[in-house]
């Protein structure tokens, strides 16, 4: 504010603050509409009727169901179910590597003075838009072709998985390499070395654990995302659940959503182990 | 010893080359101005100046990671970038550029990372196999104990101190199949003894397999003492280029005009040393 001297006295005040009063106001003016078109009214969970019928269905989860021969097909089921998440994962990384490979920026050859080439600029953009497309279809509606295709059980579930997921991991991937260091990378490759070189001995050590944990978290959302498809009958515990669902046997979707927090439980566990492991 | 040894160095020829850095401010002025030099085969050259001479852009420049914005740069009468990206990258399998951070992935251990200086050389299928069992340990090893290092061969690289993944980052050279190194500030973070053998070991053994060596260094002393060919830049301009012995004390006060603590370490300085250089530079500290 001093017309004199503006650089010599700094003010004291902060002068990022305009700007984040500015930011939070525009967030919620933003939010406000958004609330206003879902109908979002919390306070009917608290009136006297859903309080019932919420009480009346939770009530009905004690006890879970723990017969032998329940548990017997549960844990077939649950068996299935990460047989699903898994053959769907690997079938994902199968696609997704390669699509990684060419959409990120790190490898690029003719980046290294500058500026990307015009050919290799639009071989990437390419990729990120079938990246985009195979996510952008939601698993459910690939499970939903695919139980038409192969018929019902996990095969549609495993494909459903492969295709959207493979969208995903392209996807984040290539970002998780943007933003690793850089330097070992282009070292290498500003010495001579191939891109699927410089790959593996720079881009790879950079950013294995990175790679990783998200690789197991979704694997983790893989576990869940098959019980979804099990609701359009391709197979795994999720087939099971919506079966319990509809019987209204409150019962038997305790266990199950049971079995489902010890499944997640157990793919954070492996992710800490190999988090370790590759710190 | 690798087959480069047989082959002579790479010769290297700027004329009238002009460069800035593509993240520089678009008013800035070129970090290179209109620079001709010629370092024949197997020359050792020392480049030195106050910092933002331009020093850093040059091997750059040189290594074919910057494109010059005007002039021609010439590696063994061929101009780089005129050749296609495939042959370009070829060439660069020729050319070693040590930066002055050395860029080696913490997770990784000493063995993997020199062995990443092989990669020109190798076909995918053994850098691949490399990865499950190291191909060249011996000389992995070798490379190492040139600088002192042997017993860091198997150490990850995040559990080395600054100094001896910098001296790791130079034996990477020693491993390279190139026929020019391209050395930037070799000696930052070292003490002076570890400095003067870590340049030895360099000069000698670009000497030995016939090398062309340019390197950057802060150190005018060593730079004069131990190159026979040193360079002045300053501003982007070349302020002399001269045999190690004709460098004379008013050459190097006129380099350093206005900058005289980076001097400090040859002798007589106008102004007394800024405490900041002495932490940065021990070597500097010595005299």
């Amino acid at each position: 504010m001093n017309a004199i001297h503006p650089a010599a006295a700094p003010a004291l005040r902060d002068p990022a603050w305009s700007g984040r009063v500015f930011w939070i106001l525009a967030s919620l003016a933003l939010v406000a509409p958004m609330l206003w078109a879902t109908e979002f009214k919390p306070w009917i969970l608290f009136e006297p009727d859903s309080l019932r019928s919420t009480l009346g269905f939770v009530a009905a989860f004690f006890p879970p169901r723990v017969d032998a021969e329940f548990l017997r097909v549960i844990g077939y089921e649950a068996w299935r179910t990460i047989a699903i998440a898994t053959c769907g994962m690997a079938l994902a990384l199968l696609l997704a590597i390669p699509l990684t490979l060419a959409a990120t920026t790190v490898l690029s050859v003719s980046a290294l003075p500058g500026r990307m080439a015009t050919l290799p600029f639009l071989l990437r953009q390419a990729v990120r838009w079938l990246l985009i497309m195979l996510r952008s279809v939601p698993e459910l509606v690939w499970a939903l072709v695919f139980v038409r295709v192969v018929g019902l059980g996990p095969t549609a579930g495993v494909l459903a998985i492969a295709l959207t997921y493979a969208g995903m991991l392209g996807k984040v991937y290539a970002e998780i390499l943007e933003s690793g260091e850089p330097q070992p990378t282009t070292a290498l490759l500003r010495n001579g070395a191939g891109r699927l070189q410089a790959f593996l001995y720079g881009v790879l050590p950079t950013n294995a654990a990175e790679l990783t944990s998200y690789t197991v978290y979704r694997w983790e959302c893989a576990i869940r995302s098959s019980a979804v498809l099990g609701f359009v009958g391709a197979g795994g515990l999720g087939q099971q659940l919506i079966t319990s669902l509809k019987m209204f046997n409150g019962a038997e979707v305790s266990t199950i959503m049971i079995v489902f927090v010890a499944l997640v439980w157990f793919a954070d566990w492996v992710s800490e182990r190999l988090r370790r492991v590759l710190a | 010893m690798p087959a480069s040894s047989s082959s002579p160095g790479l010769r290297v020829a700027l004329a009238a080359i002009a460069a800035r850095h593509p993240a520089a401010a678009p008013g800035a002025p070129a970090a290179l101005r209109s620079l001709t030099l010629d370092i024949g085969a197997g020359e050792q050259v020392a480049v030195i100046g106050p910092s933002g001479a331009g020093k850093t852009t040059l091997l750059q420049a040189v290594s074919c990671a910057l494109r010059p914005s005007s002039g021609q740069l010439l590696l063994d009468d061929q101009d780089p970038w005129a050749l296609p990206v495939a042959k370009l990258q070829r060439l660069r399998g020729s050319l070693f550029l040590a930066p002055q951070t050395p860029p080696l992935p913490p997770r990784q251990r000493t063995i993997t990372s020199l062995m990443a200086a092989r990669l020109p050389a190798q076909s995918l299928w053994t850098s691949l196999r490399s990865l499950v069992y190291p191909v060249d340990i011996a000389e992995a090893h070798a490379a190492l104990g040139r600088f002192d290092l042997a017993e860091k061969l198997w150490t990850r690289v995040d559990r080395l101190s600054g100094g001896e993944r910098q001296r790791v980052g130079l034996a990477r050279a020693l491993l390279s199949p190139a026929r020019l190194w391209l050395i930037d500030e070799p000696l930052s973070a070292l003490d002076p003894t570890r400095a003067g053998m870590a340049i030895d070991t360099l000069t000698g053994a670009a000497r030995e397999r016939n090398i062309t060596l340019l390197a950057t260094l802060h150190q005018v002393d060593i730079a004069v003492a131990r190159f026979p060919r040193v360079i002045g830049l300053r501003d982007g301009e070349l302020a002399f280029d001269l045999p190690a012995a004709q460098v004379t004390r008013e050459h190097l006060l006129k380099l350093y005009a206005q900058h005289e603590h980076e001097l400090a370490g040859t002798g007589t300085p106008a102004t007394p040393p800024a405490d900041k250089e002495l932490a940065h530079n021990p070597v500097m500290v010595q005299r």
